[in-house]
């Protein structure tokens, strides 16, 4: 199977309203344990796995994550040990990495996403790379059956969102609020015109995310017809808060999970 | 084609969240209109010349001049209204804003001359302004944070990494992201997406318009170099985008050497070379490990430490048509020392870079260097006691 193929199959059979999809910071707070929090995630109901590269400057994040990334890089995290996370988890579960541009382009689209796709992962997200810079990823990616996911903002004007829904692989990724990651009270205003204009512009599953971390959330974006729900402040902060990361992290993806369950 | 260039050659383009992206294209439609647009051109001009004092004048340094053996010309941004070339740019955008319906503006600052010149265009327009600004450069160019603190603005403090002009810039970006329907981003050098960079330079061609007619006016001649400091490089582009067509004119864009360029601890990622990066939304010439972590810059002049520089430099440099040197932290402050004596002109430590490499320089005929600011935010770091070392 591709990773194109296999996200596509999780999202298939994830047995919930949505497919659950947990975001962690590779190499925090340390390899080893992002390793353990992946694990729990999958343990926990986790669908697809999204991995954070660290990085030095990351203009999409708020303060928990950039904080998490800082950490990481400063515990010795680098794109070889981000990677072996990625292989590990990806034995359970499709793994998307998320990582900025200049990181995937420091070494040629090509080479790093060469190196990515060896890991066994499915997919890439690249927050600052806007669909009239991607190119050259998404031929790379598509090269070697990687998905390479788009964002989609509540700012995306109609014309962009075509285009946007034309080329898009694996699914969209919808971003529920004008703004960084980070944890919310409650959902964005618009989150389910949001998440219906994706839907109307693309075949692909779409997914909600930025600002959802209760299992209340989840449900709500579930029910406004999101495919798959992506929480990632959330569970940083519990594996920043907590002597034993991946029990902190798993509990709270069972509360997603539970919330997502289908009722009977 | 593009009516206001987003790449450079390879450099340039548009690497930012998409939440951004419809911003962008906003802002350059509305650029393109108040450019052809006499009442925007005329209130800009009206402005730069009666609030800013505007032409600012060309002095023919007369003991420099005489030290060096060849007349050296100096272009006095430090005349301009808030002592440095920044308000050229901050008006321009400011009014920009205004027209585009946007009341909530946002800066970042390095040495606290970009902020001071946004802050107080702001207050001149009745606009809500915010400017952010590491916490290393809060305590080194501490006169200016007190001056926007005057003028209305609110100055974020950012503790992030080195804690300077880099990160106050992420800060301002991600600012940006969350509040991007009600606030304009009023960059304060040619670096950042598309079209940022191309609007800036064309707001601060003035110098260049203005230094080429009055050098040709007393000499009857151009120069023979055009040397200017080089942060992100607003200063040096506005010089030199007047005289890049004149091609028997050198164009020299000084840099911060820091500690040396042959340390890690510097911030002059043209001199030095290496690999092209992506930093806040375009790519040029950054300094960046071999995983493509951004690095961090040193420069003892705060509006000079920033590890990239505007697309169109890399693209100069590339070309042949300007070439990028740089100047270390004891030279620039020696040339500081040495201009306020000889010229009875206190630099900023920015402009004192350009000002070292010219006079360390023993051949030439006629140099135009853009005194892009004046020093009186550096006394406290330049007098400051030397630790042991
Ligand atoms: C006086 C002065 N010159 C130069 C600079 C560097 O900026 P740029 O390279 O954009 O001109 C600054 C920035 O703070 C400045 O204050």
């Amino acid at each position: 199977m591709t990773g194109v193929e296999r996200i596509a199959d999780a999202f298939a059979n994830t047995g919930k309203q949505a497919a659950l999809m947990p975001y962690l910071m590779g190499g925090y707070p340390t390899l080893a344990a992002s390793i353990g929090i992946g694990q729990a995630c999958v343990t926990a109901g986790a669908d697809i796995i999204e991995l954070g590269m660290p990085y030095s400057d990351p203009l999409a994040d708020g303060p928990v994550i950039h904080a998490a990334g800082t950490e990481a890089l400063a515990a010795g995290a680098n794109v070889a040990g981000v990677l072996e996370v990625a292989r590990t988890l990806a034995q359970s579960v499709p793994v998307v990495l998320m990582c900025y541009a200049n990181m995937v382009l420091a070494p040629g689209a090509e080479a790093f996403v060469e190196r990515l796709a060896k890991t066994g992962a499915s997919g890439l997200i690249v927050p600052d790379l806007p669909l009239g810079e991607a190119p050259e990823v998404l031929a790379a990616c598509t090269a070697h059956g990687l998905a390479l996911v788009p964002l989609v903002a509540p700012t995306t004007t109609p014309e962009r969102l075509a285009a946007i829904g034309k080329s898009a692989k694996g699914f969209v990724y919808t971003v529920s609020v004008v703004g960084t990651t980070g944890e919310r009270n409650a959902l964005g205003e618009h989150f389910a015109q949001v998440v219906a204009r994706a839907k109307a512009s693309t075949e692909l599953p779409v997914a909600l995310g930025f600002g959802i971390s209760t299992p209340e959330h989840a449900r709500q974006a579930a029910q406004a017809g999101a495919d798959g729900v992506i929480v990632g402040t959330r569970l940083v902060r519990a594996a920043g808060e907590s002597e034993d990361p991946a029990g902190a992290v798993g509990a709270v993806v069972g509360e997603l999970a539970t919330g997502l369950a289908i009722a009977r | 084609m593009n009516v206001v260039e987003h790449r450079f050659g390879p450099y340039g383009g548009q690497f930012v969240p998409e939440t951004l992206m419809r911003a962008l294209a906003e802002l350059e439609q509305a650029w393109v209109k108040a450019r052809e647009d006499p009442s925007y051109r005329e209130e800009l001009e009206g402005l730069l010349r009666d609030f800013g004092g505007r032409p600012t004048p060309l002095y023919k340094a007369r003991r420099l001049s005489e030290k060096a053996g060849r007349p050296i010309y100096l272009k006095r941004e430090d005349l301009n209204h808030t002592g440095s070339h920044k308000l050229n740019n901050a008006l321009g955008q400011a009014l920009l804003a205004r027209r585009m319906g946007k009341r909530r503006i946002i800066a970042e600052t390095g040495a606290g001359q970009h902020g001071v010149a946004t802050a107080t265009v702001c207050a001149l327009l009745d606009m809500e302004c915010v400017v952010y600004m590491g916490t290393e450069d809060t305590r080194r160019q501490r006169p200016n944070v007190q001056r926007m603190e005057l003028l209305g603005a609110s100055v974020k403090p950012v503790d992030a990494g080195a804690k300077t002009l880099k990160e106050a810039t992420s800060a301002a970006i991600r600012d940006w992201v969350t509040n991007v329907e009600s606030t304009h981003y009023v960059i304060g050098s040619v670096v950042g997406p598309a079209p940022y960079p191309a609007i800036v330079r064309d707001l601060q061609r003035v110098i260049g318009d203005e230094a080429r007619a009055q050098i040709l006016e007393v000499q009857g001649r151009l120069p023979e170099r055009v040397i200017a400091c080089v942060g992100g490089g607003s200063n040096a582009i506005g010089t030199f985008a007047a005289f890049l067509e004149d091609e028997q004119v050198q164009l020299i864009g000084v840099e911060a050497g820091g500690e040396g360029i042959d340390t890690p601890r510097h911030g002059a990622p043209l001199t030095v070379g290496g690999r092209v990066g992506i930093l806040h939304g375009s790519r040029s010439a950054v300094m960046q490990d071999e995983e493509g972590q951004i690095l961090q810059a040193h420069s003892v002049s705060a509006g000079l430490d920033y590890p990239g520089a505007g697309p169109q430099h890399a693209q100069l440099r590339d070309s042949g048509r300007a070439r990028y040197v740089a100047v270390t932290d004891l030279e620039a402050i020696a040339a500081f020392k040495e201009m306020a004596r000889l010229e009875g002109i206190i630099p900023a430590l920015e402009t004192a870079h350009a000002l070292a490499w010219t006079l360390a320089q023993v051949d030439g005929g006629l140099d135009l260097v853009c005194l892009s600011g004046r020093g009186d935010k550096d006394l406290a770091e330049v007098l400051k006691p030397t630790p042991d070392k």
